[in-house]
Formats: structure tokens, C-alpha cells, sequence
């Protein structure tokens, strides 16, 4: 090509950015001369759902606000949604379902995007805190191709609330050089009988309700969600009999894993791939009683303050080559069978990521009740405070 | 314009600033603390005790708060003075600034990324391992209330060097002369003449400490490996994981009342320490 009309520096575009900040040139001239326009115009044609997308115009604003979980995006996604559309995102991380909830419950949170687990959508709704999603601005979530089973949460009474992101799982991880005479633990039972036999002092469990509850629920076989006063009170006696051969109560637990200081947590898929990539003797295990599977959401809260370019950060993120992007970098399968389609066989042939159909079934989605359960907060506190 | 009204005007920013910065706060706090949980968490608006006929079940959270504050800053006090001593009368003048930059040149890092560079110093691949070579077996440290210690002292040190380093240096040295002129050993000078007149350095750096360590939550998150529980970790469990707001804020009202009243009666007794001296204030 020999007319670079449509190419621009780096350090040229941002010269170009501080004027039109400034207001010395016009946002017509802005777009000309950084390529913009061509860029939304040439992003439209290529991509035929964007191309009535009101971001395809160009006029969704300067920024959007994701509040979303660490390591959870690829940065170069970032990128390209903000040369598409000229909207830079804003990202706040957030560590727990909870700190997202008390975020918007006391409102002016300032979020365009947020990203839900499945067990708290019914709370957002019965709250009034979220935006029942208008589908014909998100082009590129196509029903069909989604796995119902992650997908389901998002609606709630017929009305579709918010789109799936990705899914997974929560077993545990072990350190399996220093099994020494143990057999690799298989179940929860394990799991919390080790803890408090040949592994004491070095395990580690999340400073998170749903999880170390339900988890400890499972040593008795009971429901993950379960909120009956007796089998809490049994979860309740087995983990202040684990506490004292606790190496920690955090959800932190990577640091401590990779340096050997701990030899066993619970843990997220995640987690779970990343250590295993890094030190093949740091094991995933599913437990066979079950425990949990969670799916993450995009939604847009009440009162989002640029509507548009909520629609156009979901819309984009959903695109299947972009999605997949997304899973590459940060290791998180999604429900989407048309981003199955762009993955390495290698990646879909993961246990760890793409568990086997039986380990699959015994596990149980959080239930909204488990979340909000006023008792299951307090025997936490009474567990820390041990 | 007359003084009365230039006083006013000149105090209007910060009258304005405490009304809505601090006594709004406070007054939403103790109205939360009278509510109840709403269903889905938050606050709903009534009037119950109940709130704070449940403070019983954060007892051991404000007792390790209880016991930990006052050791930390008896541990800081006891680090801080022999230093705080050096650098002001010790150390060469000309080397005095650079030391005293050198106190303050962790404060350039945040705290959180402080306490996690302790976690890697006292895990299992840190001191322990050290030590572990010398043959003294491996010890625990990291996630122990003792390790909390160490975080508490580390992060908080500088502010009670900078107080007891300013008394000390004010200090008329012609009174240490008179001291030794009329025979007292350089002991006896240091335990009538030097501390008594660098108490009120000690009593300030005490009681920045005491307060904020008060109110710590980060430092026994991290280097308690949530198995250290102070009042500041259950107001976080409360305002942000289980969101019983009301509870969090009762709990708050208890911690501020807790406050008040050992402050209270720590000013007492310095000023009768001091014996009713009035040079010796507490800021």
C-alpha cells in the first residue's frame, strides 16, 4: 500500500489524542487522522454482526468500566477494543463475589461491565442492581452454541440478565513429592483426614465461605449449598478440628504452594493448570463426593453510566476469535462450542480444564441462598476467629 | 473585618471538612449499628440491641487486638528508644539527615508490598531455611501470631523513632553537664535527667502506634495467614463477605468506645507521671 492514509504511529496517535483532548482539533479530525474511522469501518465489514453495533459509528464514548477478577482478560484484547472503538477500558479487580455485591448495594460503583458468578445473578435481580440485557446490541452471543448447563444461570424468569464468560471447577491441590506413604487423595475425606494426619501444618483452604463450607459439607457427603443447622454444625466441628493443622485460611494460596511451605489447598481450575504447568508434581484433584462448579457472567448494572459501550465491550469480548484469545491467556474453558472450535486440541483433551462427564456431574452449581445465608457467614467467622 | 469574624472564616475549611469527614461518618455508624441486616445484606433502618448483645461472638478477635496492640508497641517502644537515642545523640551530625532518611525510606513502598516480601523472608525458603543450616532445626514463623509481631514492629517502628528522636534531640545538653558536675554517673543522668525529659516523645510515639495498630487489619491478613484475627479483619469479613452492615457497624461503635476509654486513661496516667507538668503533652 502505498497511501498510509490509514497508518499512525504510536507516539503519533498520542500526540494526536492530547489535541483532540485538549480541544484543539475537532473529534472529526481525530478520527480521520488516527485512522479510527477506516478502523470502525473496516472492523464493521470484517466482523458483519458489528456492523450495525452503535460502537461501529464511533460514538460509545471514551472509556468503559470493567469490574472483573484478577488475571481474567488479555490485555492485547484491551487494546484492540480501544482501537476499534476508541473507549479505553477501565478494569477494577475485585477479590470476592461479596466485595462486588457491597460494591453496588451501595451504589454510584461507576460500572459499565461486571462479571457475576452464577450464584449471585438472582440476587442482583431481586435487588434491582442489574440491567436485563438487550440481546440485539450483543450480536455475537448466539444461544445455541452455548452449553446450557453454564449458560442457564444468566436468565432468570424468562428474562436474560447476563451472558456466560467461562466456567470451571473447584477441587483441590496437592503437592504429590510429598505424598510419602499416602496414596494420592482422591476425596474430600482425604483431603480434610490428611490435613489433620501426615499433612498438618501444611494445608491451606480459602478464606471464602462458599468454598471451605462446602467443601467441608462434603466430608460428610452432604450438599455443597447446604444451610441445615445440623450438617453445618458437623461442617463447623470438622473445621475447627482441622484449624489448629492449618497452614493458612487465604485464597492466596499460589505463593505459598510454588515455595513448598504448603502442600495442599483448595483451589480453582485456574490455579490448579497454572501450578500444574509450572510443577507437574502439583496435582488438580476433583473430589469424587463432588463440590463445586461455577460459571462467570458479563452483565451491565443499573444506572451503567455508558450503556453503549457496555454492549459493545460484551459484544466484542464475545466474539468467538477474541473469546478464544481470552481462554488461551488466562486458561479458563468457556461454554461457547464456537470458541471450542479455535482451541489446540491439547487444550480441550485437559483434564484439569475439561474434566471427565462423571467427575463433571457429581459436582453442584452455588446456590444464591448459600451465598447470602446469614449462619454459613457466621460459622466462617467463628472458624477464623478460632 | 473583625477578628472574631477572621477566626471564623479561617476555621469555616476545616469546621466543614471534620463535620463531613469524621462526625457524619461516625453519626451513620452508630445508626447502622441500631439496624439489621437486610435479606440479601446491607442495611434495613430499625431499632434493635441486638447488634451489640452479639459482640460476645468477635471476643476473640478483640482479644487478640487486646493483646497484640499493646505488645506491639511495647516492642516497637523498646526497639525505637535505644535507636531513636543513637540518631540523636550518638551520630554524627553530619551523617544524622542521611540516617534519618534511611528510617523513613521503607515508607516510599507500600505496606502491602512490604509484608508480602515478609512472607516469602519468613517461609519455609527463608530465615527457617537459614536457620535450618545452622542446625537449629526449621521453626514455623510465617502464619504465627509471632510473625505478626515482627510485621507490626517492622511496619509501624518509624513512627515511634521519629517522636522520641525529636524529645531527644531538644534536650538541653548543659543539663546532662550539671548532672555529671554534681557526680552522677552517666547511668544515673540517663534515668533522671535524659528519659524523664524524653517522655513526651515516648508517650506521643506510643500512642500513634496503639491507635493505628488498633485498627489493623493488612499485616495480620497477610502474615497470619488468616489464622490471626484482629477486630480490623472481622470489620473487612463483616462489611465486605458477609455484609451484615449493621453488626459491622456495632462492632466499629465497640472499638471506638474501646478507644476512648483507654486513651482516656492513658493521658491520665502520663500526666500524673509527669507529675502534672504541662510540658508534657500527648501531641
Amino acid at each position: 500500500m502505498t497511501d498510509r492514509k490509514d497508518f499512525i504511529s504510536r507516539e503519533k496517535f498520542m500526540a494526536e489524542l492530547w489535541r483532540y483532548k485538549n480541544g484543539s482539533v475537532t473529534r472529526r479530525h481525530f478520527l480521520g487522522v488516527t485512522g479510527l474511522g477506516a478502523a470502525t469501518a473496516v472492523l464493521g465489514a470484517a466482523m458483519p454482526g458489528l456492523r450495525s453495533a452503535a460502537w461501529a459509528q464511533g460514538n460509545i464514548g471514551d472509556r468503559v468500566v470493567l469490574a472483573t477478577w484478577p488475571n481474567y482478560h488479555d490485555p492485547e484484547n484491551f487494546d484492540a477494543f480501544r482501537e476499534a472503538t476508541g473507549a479505553a477500558v477501565d478494569m477494577n479487580v475485585f477479590g470476592s463475589n461479596e466485595e462486588m455485591l457491597a460494591k453496588l448495594q451501595a451504589g454510584g460503583s461507576g460500572w459499565d461491565v461486571f462479571v457475576p458468578t452464577n450464584y449471585t445473578i438472582t440476587t442482583y435481580v431481586d435487588e434491582d442492581l442489574i440491567e436485563p440485557l438487550d440481546l440485539s446490541k450483543i450480536p455475537n452471543y448466539d444461544a445455541a452454541s452455548y452449553n446450557q448447563r453454564f449458560a442457564g444461570p444468566g436468565t432468570v424468569d424468562g428474562t436474560v440478565y447476563a451472558v456466560p464468560k467461562n466456567w470451571g471447577t473447584t477441587g483441590f491441590a496437592v503437592n504429590t513429592a510429598q505424598l510419602g506413604a499416602n496414596p494420592k487423595p482422591t476425596t474430600w475425606k482425604e483431603f480434610w483426614d490428611m490435613t489433620m494426619a501426615d499433612f498438618s501444618g501444611r494445608t491451606m483452604v480459602h478464606d471464602y465461605q462458599l468454598t471451605t463450607i462446602g467443601n467441608a459439607l462434603k466430608y460428610y457427603g452432604y450438599s455443597f449449598n447446604s444451610i441445615d443447622p445440623a450438617e453445618l454444625a458437623d461442617a463447623e466441628k470438622l473445621l475447627l478440628d482441622a484449624k489448629p493443622h492449618l497452614f493458612a485460611i487465604s485464597s492466596d494460596y499460589q505463593p505459598s504452594m510454588r515455595s513448598g511451605d504448603a502442600w495442599m489447598t483448595i483451589c480453582w481450575t485456574g490455579d490448579g493448570k497454572q501450578m500444574n504447568r509450572d510443577m507437574p508434581e502439583i496435582e488438580y484433584v476433583l473430589g469424587k463426593e463432588g463440590g463445586e462448579l461455577w460459571s462467570d457472567f458479563y452483565a451491565i448494572p443499573k444506572g451503567a453510566p455508558h450503556m453503549d459501550a457496555a454492549y459493545a465491550l460484551i459484544n466484542f469480548l464475545l466474539d468467538p476469535a477474541v473469546n478464544a484469545k481470552e481462554s488461551l491467556f488466562h486458561g479458563y474453558p468457556t461454554a461457547d462450542a464456537r470458541v471450542d472450535a479455535l482451541m489446540p486440541p491439547e487444550v480441550l483433551n485437559d483434564p484439569i480444564l475439561y474434566p471427565a462427564a462423571d467427575l463433571l456431574d457429581a459436582l453442584e452449581f452455588g446456590a444464591a441462598v448459600t451465598l447470602t445465608d446469614p449462619n454459613r457467614a457466621e460459622l466462617m467467622a467463628r472458624f477464623k476467629s478460632a | 473585618m473583625s477578628p472574631r469574624l477572621r477566626t471564623t472564616l479561617l476555621l469555616a475549611p476545616a469546621t466543614v471538612w471534620l463535620l463531613a469527614m469524621l462526625v457524619l461518618p461516625l453519626v451513620v455508624v452508630a445508626v447502622f449499628s441500631f439496624g439489621e441486616r437486610a435479606a440479601a445484606g446491607g442495611y434495613s433502618a430499625a431499632f434493635s440491641l441486638e447488634n451489640f448483645a452479639n459482640l460476645g461472638t468477635r471476643w476473640a478477635a478483640f482479644k487478640n487486638t487486646l493483646m497484640l496492640a499493646p505488645a506491639g508497641t511495647v516492642l516497637c517502644l523498646l526497639i525505637a528508644y535505644p535507636l531513636a537515642y543513637f540518631l540523636a545523640v550518638r551520630a554524627d551530625p553530619k551523617w544524622r539527615t542521611l540516617l534519618l532518611i534511611l528510617v523513613i525510606v521503607p515508607f516510599w513502598t507500600s505496606i502491602l508490598i512490604r509484608s508480602y516480601a515478609w512472607i516469602y523472608l519468613l517461609g519455609g525458603q527463608g530465615v527457617p531455611k537459614l536457620v535450618g543450616l545452622l542446625g537449629f532445626g526449621s521453626p514455623r514463623l510465617v502464619n504465627t501470631p509471632f510473625a505478626v509481631l515482627i510485621g507490626i514492629v517492622y511496619g509501624y517502628l518509624p513512627l515511634m523513632v521519629f517522636p522520641i528522636f525529636v524529645s531527644l534531640e531538644r534536650l538541653d545538653k548543659r543539663l546532662l553537664e550539671a548532672s555529671a558536675d554534681l557526680g552522677s554517673p552517666p547511668w544515673r543522668s540517663f534515668l533522671q535527667v535524659t528519659l524523664p525529659l524524653s517522655m513526651p516523645g515516648v508517650a506521643t510515639g506510643c500512642m500513634l502506634v496503639f491507635i493505628l495498630l488498633m485498627g489493623e487489619f493488612l499485616i495480620p491478613a497477610m502474615l497470619g495467614g488468616g489464622k490471626v484475627f484482629f477486630v480490623g479483619n472481622a470489620l473487612v469479613d463483616l462489611f465486605l463477605q458477609s455484609r451484615n452492615w449493621p453488626f459491622g457497624a456495632a462492632v466499629a461503635v465497640a472499638l471506638v468506645v474501646i478507644m476512648l476509654v483507654t486513651v482516656t486513661a492513658y493521658m491520665r496516667l502520663t500526666r500524673r507521671w509527669a507529675g502534672g507538668r504541662d510540658d508534657v503533652s500527648l501531641m
